[in-house]
């Protein structure tokens, strides 16, 4: 058997073998949860992405798990992901330390409609670790934020503790050209922001709802909370965007792990405009 | 001999066939008797096909029988579907080496090289063209299915009698061959055990042309005509396919999938033996010392749990809702996903669940009340409150 060595490009052998990369830094964002910044070891294996797309990340010998790109897609030099420690590859991956070697597949799927949203305001509505899917879309934004109308960030979490980027979110909040309302399900007396689950937040949010575009990502019945309220304000289904989760091994629409209805969401998806998965959205067990 | 062109080559020239095939460089695949079955499995000669047997097929049910004549083909499906050869039920996608704190990986060579399916029928050429479908056409080619798909060459065999729970009448896929073969043979037992061949290819007619064959006269079109006839009269089952996937879509929410819940173990039986089911998952391991891993790929489920399993616990906790899964895609989804329907009705699935579930049985409870769900109201888009 031919040994390829790492020095050597290795993007022509396909999706089915991972890239070499670097974790070049880390953040705790929370208890359980942490930001990897991964370099690749070969400078060919560097890939740009695009808003709302992942990858598929390996721990030698420990296993793959498909995690979000988190960071700003103008960087290519290195690639955010935030990730929860809740199995056994995902607390490896959080346990890393610098100059560790993970595995790289991808990006894979589709994209937030970044283009298609110029010159609407735009409503990013994220739920616990959903923003992490949605960060590199308002790097994107505000990149460009001239394009584009009223942007509003609407953000909820557990607990305040269960907060992602809290320092950025800090910032952005100081922005005037940006809207940002954090809530949390529950919190001690120290906290002063609000306090209720995020689609509370939806009915007052100051964007017009006949031109804005919906960036939504969090766990299904937050989205399906979250739809309904934007239908309520009067946002149409197909300027509804949502980023679906389902089991994934492959990343190329092969495995068929990730079946939505007829969609595979690892090609298809992860980002769907909500008026082509309606008909499945309310169908359990799906 | 072109394309298109037929002719007819006796027991011995058939053979011949095989013995040309070998001599040529394929490894023959076909199938053999074992363990009370009919499988495919390596062959070196014409002597070592099931001559003599067939079997008997209904739900849950599979028995081989000895047949009254000499019949080399003369058995409907066998458990084995030719996805085993080209999508292998395990396999190792890659392995790598940790060296001084580095990780050197490769990827796997595929050498499966020059092969010849003997005996495929007409439902799983179709189900071969189907998997093509799902391995080839997309973005991403799968290197391993490419590898093992490339270089066939295809001895295809029209059915002359149906199975019990043979329905490629309804799918449209048999029982007589009609694409993707290099050859295909139309096994005639009376009057003179004969094969009529018909050409499929250019490289088909070069093999045809290297054995002894005499034309084709009227009299064989006729008998090969009557042995496929046969085979179409007998189907044991049928499946209405009319506006199957609107239908299936429309049902999402029918009781039916209750009551068969109540019936389907979640062995995924029917997964492993449909010819179409293309669903896999990996395992990664390592050896003891930490130093060598390895990524393997096995056929998956979608009636295991782990199947859609995702932090928190798996989107298809019921047996209801996995079954729903593998029907609707096989008949409805599959659909929008490949232009193709996912089901060559081989009727595998049905004789190879335990417990005998029918899916055309189960198609029909759903079409035959699916009116009277519309009536009820749309209970399909159930508010998740």
């Amino acid at each position: 058997m031919a040994m390829l060595q790492v020095a050597e490009p290795t993007a022509a052998v396909g999706p089915v073998v991972p890239r070499l990369f670097r974790v070049r830094g880390r953040r705790r964002e929370t208890r359980d949860t942490i930001t990897v910044d991964l370099q690749a070891v070969a400078p060919a294996d560097e890939s740009g992405f695009t808003p709302g797309q992942f990858n598929m990340l390996y721990i030698f010998g420990t296993g793959e798990v498909p995690i979000s790109i988190s960071g700003d897609p103008g960087r290519v030099d290195f690639l955010a992901h935030t990730v929860r420690a809740v199995g056994a590859v995902t607390q490896s991956l959080a346990a890393m330390k610098r100059g560790a070697l993970v595995g790289v597949r991808g990006p894979f799927g589709t994209s937030w409609p970044v283009e298609a949203a110029e010159g609407s305001d735009v409503v990013i509505v994220g739920g616990g670790i959903g923003l992490a899917p949605l960060r590199p879309v308002l790097y994107r934004l505000l990149a460009r934020r001239e394009k584009f109308g009223r942007i509003v960030l609407l953000y909820g979490a557990r607990t305040p503790g269960d907060l992602l980027y809290v320092r950025e979110l800090e910032r952005w909040r100081s922005r005037m050209d940006l809207d940002v309302e954090v809530t949390v399900d529950a919190a001690a007396g120290s906290w002063r922001g609000n306090v209720g689950v995020v689609t509370t937040l939806i009915p007052r949010a100051p964007f017009d709802p006949a031109s804005s575009v919906a960036l939504v990502c969090g766990p299904e019945v937050m989205m399906r909370f979250t739809v309904r309220e934007l239908q309520a304000r009067g946002v149409r289904d197909d300027r509804m965007f949502l980023s679906m989760e389902r089991n994934m091994k492959c990343g190329v629409g092969q495995c068929g792990h990730c079946q939505y209805g007829p969609f595979f969401i690892c090609r298809d998806g992860p980002v769907f405009p909500y008026g082509q998965i309606a008909p499945f959205f309310r169908v359990r067990e799906i | 001999m072109q394309p298109g062109a037929h002719a007819v080559i006796d027991l011995a020239g058939f053979g011949q066939v095989l013995d040309l095939l070998r001599a040529s460089g394929y490894r023959l695949i076909g199938p053999v008797r074992r363990d009370g079955a009919i499988v495919y499995d390596e062959i070196s000669s014409a002597a070592d096909l099931p001559a003599g047997w067939t079997e008997e097929q209904g739900p849950g049910t599979y028995r081989l029988q000895r047949r009254n004549d000499g019949a080399l083909f003369g058995y409907a499906t066998a458990p084995d579907s030719w996805k085993r050869a080209l999508h292998p039920p395990v396999l190792r996608l890659w392995q790598g080496r940790r060296v001084n704190g580095d990780l050197q990986v490769a990827d796997e060579p595929d050498d499966a090289g020059p092969r010849a399916f003997i005996g495929v029928r007409a439902c799983d050429l179709h189900a071969i063209a189907i998997q093509d479908r799902v391995f080839l056409a997309g973005q991403y080619a799968d290197p391993a299915y490419k590898a093992r798909s490339e270089n066939v060459f295809i001895v295809a065999v029209n059915c002359g009698q149906a199975g019990g729970t043979c329905f490629c009448l309804s799918m449209g896929t048999g029982p007589k061959a009609t694409m993707g073969f290099d050859l295909a043979l139309t096994e005639i037992v009376d009057g003179g055990h004969r094969f009529l061949v018909e050409v499929g290819t250019a490289r088909g007619a070069e093999i045809l042309d290297g054995v002894p064959h005499r034309p084709a006269d009227g009299a064989d079109g006729e008998a090969a005509a009557q042995v496929v006839a046969k085979a179409a009269a007998q189907m044991g089952r049928s499946l209405d396919t009319r506006d199957i996937k609107d239908l299936l879509y429309r049902n999402l929410e029918h009781p039916r999938w209750q009551e068969v819940a109540a019936r389907c173990l979640t062995c995924g039986n029917c997964t492993m033996v449909c010819p179409t089911c293309f669903c896999t998952t990996v395992e990664d391991a390592t050896d003891l010392a930490g130093d060598h891993a390895e990524r393997w790929r096995r056929w998956g489920s979608c009636f295991s749990l782990e199947f859609s399993y995702v932090h928190g616990g798996s989107i298809r906790a019921s047996a209801a809702s996995r079954y729903r899964q593998w029907l609707t895609h096989k008949l409805a989804t599959w659909i929008d996903q490949f232009g193709t329907s996912g089901c060559v009705g081989c009727g595998r699935c049905i004789t190879w669940c335990p417990v005998g579930i029918d899916i055309t049985e189960e198609v029909r409870a759903i079409r035959e009340t699916s009116a009277a769900m519309a009536g009820a109201g749309k209970e399909e888009h159930r508010a998740d409150a």
